[in-house]
């Protein structure tokens, strides 16, 4: 029996067995971030240990940074502590950081590919539910806790299980203005917030293969987000081409072997997974979220489903309360709900393709009076190619504020937050009670979805509103 | 012999796909210690906007003061990676979680901190509810035959991985068991070396 691409990767990292079904894999990239690595770094000074490859250990400051200003000091005292102290962490380390000075500094799983350390075939791991991101090179890539950040530093290697495979396979074209971001909620929609629960998700399929580096990544992000562990995708052309001349990407002497080797790294035709799902990509329309957790999605023209229409009473009790907190009831039309606030950003939506589909809804038009718009670019190569592209531009002229890059409102760390009651269309990856900040009701949609919110004042199918211009 | 591995008050939270911002919210993230987090644990539930604690909210009602073991529901600890969720619940004084299911990260990051999670069929964990609706329970939890002993003889069994149940039974260093392996890291090392050069 063939192999999974998930079975392949875990399959050539493993150092040795520690217990009947627990392998210690190795790791080739750990990214380090400020929020969950100063107990990690704690830890290991307590026990007198090192970082074992500092080599493959790469830093940046994101989650808790102020967008407007690049002082260390500028989203409050607690954060100018915890930004110092990994500062101090990768310099008595010697972990190559990209702080706040640094003209490439960003999301993590933005810089993570843009730099080239996102790699096929890598295991790669963070302190962040979000690597799962940089799956969509084939690597598998998935969030951790502080004591495994402290683990993997002290010796490259994690423990872990098998974890059971999921294949989702989306065939067909995508229709105009549906993207990956409406795919991903879609296949959460359909699966739930915990259907992926113990798997590595595989995204396959035409319309994957159709798909820029940037959206693959979308889709990747995503996967935690019903629960899976990991998402994958296996390399292609367009993964080369995205990589290739990337700054730590394999150079010139050895490109063709590496590519040889990425080339390899596929499900096996007769490979068997433990589960599998299909969605039609044409059936797809552009989506939002109305509830309190990511799987509580419609089609933006769809009405609010009423509680009673869930016959599973878990769903039932959670739509209910989801309608009570995000001040909606059932039936209604989210296309006739005002929004406060338009936040363009996060490491699900906050790359150049992101923002040239924002950019294209915005442009000559303005941000609908009383709201609140933000772009913030998801790294330093991402704002300057969108200043030198125009985009930043359009959005400033159209009334958006144009900010430094960070985690920023998806998850308002810093004093990027939405008020108590405050409807926020958002491009993030979580629609969390108190996510964004305190009594804050977040609506998940793609960065095009946003823009139109942002113009239109209220949510619209952004197919008809760039119907209406045309 | 069987070996008690916790007992206490049972708490029940009566809720589905619980998140790690509802367990701590990201205000109480900027802190570069492992410590402080049980005033944070469940923070915009357990407090009202002015900083009273909320009489609604089930971990303030009185014959829940002192709980040590959270009964809950599906899909416990969703959403974020962070590890001050484990540590808020434990310094709060949970030890022993018991839920439908959990999501796989809170999972780990609990099993790191030497927290029992108990998994325990959909229709297992409505009757353990009902029994929290008849009064407030104390159990003991004996991880060695995998039982929750509610007293007089009654007991439910519960499955759990096997590596783990060693693990928290020997309390064996994370770090540490994995370092006995420090040869075969060293050869891995050197054999990526070799066959996949530009990797470092």
């Amino acid at each position: 029996m063939g192999q999974t691409l998930y079975q392949k990767i875990y399959h050539s990292h493993v150092v040795g067995k520690l217990n009947a079904s627990t392998d210690l894999l190795f790791v080739d990239r750990h990214l380090i971030h400020e929020v969950t690595s100063p107990q990690a770094f704690s830890g290991l000074k307590l026990a007198g240990r090192a970082v074992r490859r500092p080599d493959l250990t790469f830093a940046t400051m994101d989650h808790n940074v102020s967008t407007q200003r690049r002082s260390l000091d500028a989203a409050g005292e607690t954060s100018r502590k915890q930004l110092e102290a990994l500062a101090a962490n990768c310099d008595e380390h010697r972990i190559p950081l990209l702080d706040l000075t640094h003209p490439d500094q960003g999301i993590v799983h933005v810089i993570g590919p843009e730099q080239g350390l996102t790699q096929p075939g890598m295991i790669i791991v963070c302190g962040d539910s979000h690597t799962s991101t940089h799956g969509a090179f084939g690597a598998l890539a998935f969030g951790i806790g502080t004591s495994e950040v402290e683990h993997v530093l002290a010796t490259q290697t994690l423990p872990q299980q098998q974890a059971k495979t999921l294949k989702v396979e989306i065939n067909g074209d995508l229709p105009a203005h549906v993207t990956p971001k409406d795919v991903i909620l879609a296949v959460i929609g359909k699966l739930g917030t915990a259907g992926g629960n113990g798997y590595v998700a595989e995204f396959c399929g035409s319309a994957i293969r159709g798909m820029s580096m940037e959206g693959r990544m979308t889709l990747c992000n995503m996967s935690i987000e019903m629960g899976a562990k990991a998402g994958l995708i296996a390399p292609d052309d367009t993964t080369f081409a995205y990589l290739k001349g990337k700054a730590h990407a394999p150079q010139a002497e050895h490109w063709d072997a590496a590519v040889s080797y990425w080339q390899s790294l596929h499900s096996d035709a007769d490979a068997v997974f433990d589960k599998s799902i299909s969605l039609d990509a044409s059936s797809i329309s552009p989506q939002i979220t109305w509830g309190t957790n990511p799987e509580q999605v419609i089609a933006v023209d769809e009405p609010i489903p009423a509680p009673e229409s869930f016959s599973d009473d878990t769903k039932r009790q959670a739509a209910e309360r989801a309608l009570q907190y995000m001040g909606l009831s059932a039936g209604q039309k989210l296309t006739d709900c005002a929004v406060d606030v338009v936040f363009i950003g996060s490491c699900t939506n906050s790359r150049i393709e992101d923002l040239r589909a924002a950019a294209s809804v915005v442009r000559d038009r303005k941000v609908a009076p009383g709201v609140r718009a933000l772009v913030v670019p998801g790294s330093g190569v991402v704002k300057r190619q969108a200043e030198q592209e125009g985009l930043a531009e359009i959005f400033k002229q159209a009334g958006f504020e144009w900010r430094e890059p960070g985690c920023s409102m998806c998850l308002g760390m810093n004093d990027d937050q939405v008020a108590a009651g405050q409807r926020c269309a958002s491009t993030s990856n979580r629609n969390f009670e108190g996510r964004q900040g305190r009594g804050a009701r977040t609506h998940l949609v793609s960065p095009a979805m946003a823009a139109a919110a942002a113009i239109a004042g209220k949510f619209v199918n952004v197919a008809r509103l760039e119907g209406a211009a045309q | 012999m069987s070996q008690i591995f916790k007992q206490g008050l049972v708490c029940p939270l009566d809720k589905n796909n619980v998140d790690t911002d509802q367990i701590i919210p990201k205000q109480f993230l900027t802190s570069v210690s492992r410590d402080g987090f049980a005033e944070a644990l469940f923070y915009d539930w357990r407090y009202l906007a002015d900083g009273a604690a909320n009489p609604e909210f089930v971990l303030n009602y009185p014959q829940y003061q002192g709980a040590s073991i959270l009964l809950t529901r599906a899909n416990f600890g969703c959403g974020s990676s962070r590890e001050h969720a484990p540590w808020a619940l434990q310094q709060y004084g949970f030890n022993v979680i018991i839920a439908e299911s959990f999501a796989d990260i809170f999972f780990n990051n609990s099993v790191n901190n030497g927290m029992l999670l108990i998994t325990l069929s959909k229709t297992n964990i409505e009757l353990l509810f009902n029994r929290c609706a008849q009064g407030p329970q104390q159990w003991q939890i004996d991880l060695a035959s995998q039982e929750i002993l509610f007293g007089n003889n009654a007991a439910m069994g519960f499955n759990i991985d096997p590596d783990i149940k060693q693990r928290l039974l020997s309390g064996l260093d994370f770090i540490g068991s994995s370092e006995q392996l420090n040869p075969q890291i060293a050869a891995f090392e050197a054999q990526r070396r070799s066959n996949l050069p530009w990797l470092g």
